[in-house]
This record gives structure tokens, sequence and C-alpha cells, in this order.
């Protein structure tokens, strides 16, 4: 679960590290009320969103004057912010924060992510901090500083203490570094986050340490034990459909293609994706019905399929194992008849009860004639293929 | 001979009488034939659980009165991890754990506790469908019937994934082209797990029964690319492979907690190359596991 740069500064301000005081405003007029409010004489705008390359995209702006404050708010909230990471469509921008800007003379980097390879969660910084950290260490890895955390223990003082060192900072300023990474790390682990990062952690002209940007992402499975991050979480930048699935206990990811799938298993439902792609398709959604694929879980799963107007064809792969291949096709069948498929339908089931399924779906076929049995899953791909073609 | 579970393996589940599926999947592995010899839900000790079999407390209990030596884990997310390490505690040798949405910092928690534990005991998953020994011991969600056990005359593969149904592709196909499974290892779909390709890859090298192997995995993480470099050094069977996420777009989490391509790490591409430089035949569609695995081992 992502939440936006200002939650994310709020969080870690209440855990302890310095972070610059900030006005969260929703209109142009509350952002010249918020400048003249915040009173410093250079202050920054910018854009609420989850998705990056704000600066890039001129969704952060300085501005010197509540006038201006009013008129970078008014273009963020007026126009889609458009980046490498939002698609052409771009995103609509609901919340911008304004922020006193500082004098900046070293921006660092601090983040906490869990570290796969080694099973537990692991410290990354460096003195190369305000770009894109993968950047850093695909160009210079040696800029980058580790510490693996102990999986019990957590960050441990010295630690903190040895990379405050390696950042450059010595003294009382050592001590405030290593201070804010011990509270990132226990922040990180009190709150079950899959990454925490501060970029940057800037060392300002007359010697103050602050965090300017943060970005915290929580870990799904462990939300039920957070309700209050839950209470923070923002739909607007999820699509609609999505949430729709999420409602119905489908997971459902919607794609740019238009050749939808419906599948049972996660594995299985990307390898189906993949397969519509390798027989020159495009798939329209990633969508997972889990274990029993019942009637009324087919039923909702097609009509949030054929919300989308781009779906012109839709592919079913159903390997039942405990879950029963005729009464699947059954399923299947009753949603055709509730939903209508008005478009190409491939099914390809194999398992549990394979044969009788495949009786059910032929006698079927009159009263939905759009609806193919298929054999393999590459025989299923080219046959959605050609239909939609 | 076989992997990790064989015709004596005495299992209990935990959670056996919870609404995770506990009760109902110990019937589908005593249907299958698996010595199933007890269960454990905290407060329905002294009782039996649907099917007939005793419950305990506690799995030191269990393990006491059945001799049990692996667990399958059905245990709800918020208390899945401490199941793990109870029964690690308890001298349980494989720990099977199905559940799904364990809280990853839980599973790095219990990681570590097993550590303590060295080679006496292993974890196979969470977030997996299980491990069969095909017409020996299913401990797991797997569907029995579509594998075929080893018989003097077909040879065998053994199967290890990340995946569940796309498991069970690979299980028909190579069942359909006149192979045996030695021993299907489902690892998981969590970014923090127990045994992991690489430990799966030396037991299939080690067992005189698997012939070849099949790797099944999917986006996210680098578990493939490290499998990969184990194959070229260590691995003399051939080994077929399949990525699934070829389409996925990055910073989604498709379904599986670890499927997730994060910082333009852990692209099917990526994997699949490096696993073809190790000499790993992976095949391009999920329709052409078993015809890898043929053209591999000639026929």
């Amino acid at each position: 679960m992502k939440i936006h740069e200002y939650q994310a500064r709020d969080l870690l301000a209440k855990a302890g590290i310095p972070v610059p005081a900030a006005r969260v405003v929703d209109t142009a007029d509350q952002a010249a009320k918020a400048f003249e409010e915040n009173g410093f004489p250079l202050q920054v705008v910018k854009a609420q969103v989850f998705a990056g390359g704000r600066g890039k995209a001129g969704f952060v702006k300085l501005v010197k004057s509540a006038a201006e404050a009013r008129a970078a708010a008014d273009f963020m909230l007026t126009n889609r912010m458009i980046s490498v990471q939002t698609g052409p469509d771009g995103i609509a921008v609901k919340k911008i924060l304004i922020a006193g800007a500082v004098d900046i003379a070293h921006e660092y980097y601090l983040g906490f992510v869990l570290d796969r390879d080694r099973s537990t969660v692991s410290m990354i910084a460096s003195a190369e901090g305000g770009v894109e950290i993968e950047t850093i260490a695909h160009e210079r890895p040696e800029a980058i500083i580790k510490e693996p955390l102990h999986p019990a223990l957590g960050m441990q003082s010295f630690q903190a203490r040895r990379t405050a060192l390696a950042l450059g900072f010595s003294g009382k300023q050592g001590n405030i570094v290593a201070d804010i990474l011990l509270k990132l790390a226990r922040f990180f682990i009190d709150y079950d986050c899959s990454i925490a990062e501060i970029n940057p952690l800037v060392l300002t002209k007359d010697g103050k340490i602050l965090a300017i940007d943060a970005k915290v992402n929580f870990d799904d499975n462990a939300l039920f034990r957070h309700p209050d991050v839950l209470a923070l979480k923002d739909d607007a930048e999820t699509d609609a459909l999505e949430i729709r699935a999420a409602a119905a206990n489908l997971n459902y990811i919607k794609l740019d293609g238009d050749i939808a799938c419906l599948v049972n298993g996660a594995g299985l439902a990307m390898a189906t994706m993949d397969v519509i792609e390798l027989h020159g398709g495009k798939p329209a959604n990633f969508l997972d019905v889990g274990g029993g694929v019942k009637a009324e879980g087919a039923i909702e799963a097609f009509r949030i399929i054929l919300s989308d107007k781009k779906v012109r064809g839709i592919l079913v792969n159903i390997f039942g194992g405990i879950a029963r291949c005729d009464l699947i096709a059954e399923a299947l069948i009753q949603a055709g008849r509730e939903v209508g498929f008005k478009v190409p339908v491939v099914v390809r089931l194999e398992g549990t009860n394979v044969e009788k399924a495949r009786e059910i779906l032929a006698a079927a076929q009159p009263e939905l004639p759009t609806l193919q049995v298929a054999g393999d899953l590459n025989d299923a791909a080219k046959k959605i293929v050609s239909a939609t073609r | 001979m076989s992997i990790l579970v064989n015709k004596n393996t005495r299992v209990i589940c935990q959670g056996i009488t919870g609404s995770g599926g506990g009760a109902f999947h110990t019937k589908g592995c005593l249907d299958y034939g698996t010595k199933m010899v007890g269960g454990t839900s905290p407060g329905k000790g002294g009782t039996k659980d649907t099917n007939g079999l005793p419950v305990f407390d506690t799995v030191d209990q269990a393990v006491r009165a059945t001799g049990a030596d692996a667990t399958m884990i059905f245990v709800p997310p918020p208390f899945a991890a401490d199941a793990i390490c109870e029964a690690a505690a308890a001298g349980i040798k494989l720990i099977v754990a199905i559940t799904e949405g364990i809280p990853v910092l839980d599973m790095v928690k219990a990681k570590k506790f097993l550590a303590d534990f060295g080679d006496s005991v292993r974890l196979v998953g969470p977030n997996c469908p299980g491990v069969i020994t095909p017409g020996e011991c299913k401990i797991g969600i797997m569907p029995g019937y579509i594998h075929t056990p080893a018989q003097k005359g077909k040879r065998s593969v053994g199967i290890v994934s990340r995946s569940g149904t796309l498991t069970y592709e690979a299980v028909w196909q190579t069942s359909e082209l006149g192979w045996s499974q030695s021993t299907c290892v489902g690892i998981g779909g969590d970014p923090v797990k127990g045994m992991d390709f690489i430990d799966v890859l030396a037991l299939f090298q080690a067992d005189p029964l698997t012939d070849a192997i099949v790797m099944i995995g999917e986006i996210g993480g680098a578990a493939e690319e490290a499998a990969a470099a184990y194959v070229k050094k260590n691995v003399t069977k051939p080994v077929i492979g399949f990525i699934a996420g070829r389409t996925a777009p990055p910073g989604k989490r498709m379904g599986h907690a670890g499927a997730i391509i994060s910082g333009g790490e852990g692209t099917a591409e990526s994997k699949i190359s490096v696993m073809r430089e190790a000499g790993i035949r992976v095949a391009d569609s999920p329709a052409d596991i078993g015809k890898s695995l043929r053209e591999s081992t000639g026929g």
C-alpha cells in the first residue's frame, strides 16, 4: 500500500525524524493562503501523487510569493501530470504540499527496503542523493552503502554510526544522522513497511539536517494489524475496475491490451498473459480468480472484464485441481447467460472432470455462439488472437 | 527415492480445525495415501477433527503422541509465522507452510529462528501448494491424480516451482508425455521463504530417481538467476525452465507477494537470458514445458 509524501512526512516526523513543517491544500486559493502562513520568502510547491518524475514534469515548483504559489497550484490541479511513470494519459493531482524551501548544501539518500537475497531488511545509503537510487546503483555502485539488519535485533547503533561516518558526517552532525537512521529503521519495522526512504536528506548551508522528501510503502500482508495505516489509503490513482475487483476478492490488474483473461492461480494467470502475447495478441488484464471458481465470482469477473471498453475477446484458462471443471463450465455458462458474451470467448479447461466439462460447453454453444473450446494453451491463444483480429 | 517426503513421512496439520481449509485438505492428503496422523488447534486439544484424527493444543503434544516428523500449516496469516517456529521447536523435520498472506517481516524473523536448527529443519513455503512424491506422500493442496508415480520403464522428472496451478500444467504435460514425477516442490510465491530453487536443485541432483528437472519461476527477486549460476556449476542433469510474467508491468504485485518487478530488477527477460546462458532450456510458451523436456532428453 502506498501513501503520499505529505502522509509519509507526517509519520516520519511523529517518529522523531527532522522533517520541515508543511501545509497541504487542495485549491489554488488555499495555496496562496498557505504561502502567507508559512512565512518563508522562498517556498516549494509539490504535487502529491504516487507516481515519480514530478520534478521533470513541472509538478515541483519553487515560488517567491503567494501569487506564484497560487499560479503553481492552479497549474498542478488543473493539468494531468505526465511522466515516465504515469503513462500517456497522466494522472490528476488532488492535493498540493507547500513548504519552506531549504538552502541545500548537499543531498543524501537514506532508505530501508526488503533485501530478498538476504531475507532481511537492508539499509541503503548514499552521499549522492536527490536522484533515483537505482540510477546510482547501476552507474556508481561504489557510492552505495549497504547495511543488512539483523532479522531480530534490527538496526544496531554501531551500524548507524559507521554509516554516518561513511556519508561524511562527524561530530554532532554524525550523531544526528545516526539517530535518524535508527529512527527510520525502527519505523520501518514497527509499521511493517516494504520501503521507507528519505530522498533527499539534506545538509543545509547553515548546517541543519532535514528530510525534505519521503516515500513510504507498506506490506499489504500486514495491513490487518495497522488500521491507522489502512485509514491513510488513497484510491484516487487506482483504476476503478481494480477497486471493484478487490471488493469481490478477485485479483485484477488492468493492462493496455484488448484480450482479457480469466485464470485460476497467479503464476498461471501471468503465463496466460504471456502466451497471448507470444501469439501476437495483447493482454488486457491480469485476473486470478483464486481457488474455487463459483458462478457469482465468474459473473462478477466477466462483468469487470467486459467493463473495460478495450476488451475485444476473452481467454478463460482454468486448471481444475481441487476445483471441478464441470462446475466451472456451468459457472461460465451461467455468467454468459447473465452478462452476455458479445465478444469471442475461448475456454480452455484442464483437470478434474474435464471431459464432462467439454460436453457441457459443447451443448451450450448454440446459446453462446461466440464461445469456443480450446485444447492446450497454445491452441487457446491462437484461437482468441485470431477471433479478435 | 525422491526427495523430502516418502511413504514413511508422518504428517500433522497445524490449523486443522480452522477456516483456512486444514481439515478439507487433510482429507485430500489422507485420500491420496499420506500418513496424516493428527493436527493442532490451540484450545481444541482432546477433540477429533472431521476426519477423525486426534487434535492437540500444541505441536509438542502432537509430536509426542503421533511421532509426526512433518507438518502442513493452514494457520491464518496473523499466527502462521509463529506456527512455523513452533513446529521447528517441537522437532518437526519438514515444515510445509501453505498459508498465503503472512506479513513479510514475520517471515524474516521466523527464517532466522529456523536457522538456529540448521539442517535438521526444512521449510517449504509459505504461500505454496506443498510437496508431493507421487504414489507415496502428498503434503498440500495439489490434485494428486494428475501426478504419475515413479515406475520401471518411465523416466522421472523433478519439478520445483514458485507457482501452484502453473506447476500442475507442467505435471500434466510431463505425465502426458509418459514421464513420472519423482517429487514436485512448490516453493511458493512469497519474497521471503524457506527452501529456494538452489536448495531443491541440490536435492534433485543428488536423487538417483530424478532424471531431469523442471524449474518454474516468475518475475521478482533474483532466485532464478542464482539458481542458474548454481546449475551451471553443480547440476549435470537436464534442466528445463519456464518464467511467467514476460508481460507483467513493472512495480505491480502480480498476485504473489514476491511477483513484483522493482527498481528495474526481477524481469522475466533477465531471468530467461541468465538461465539460457547456464544451459537451461527455457520454454517460451507455458504449453511447451513438456515439449522442452522431451527435446532436452531425446524423447
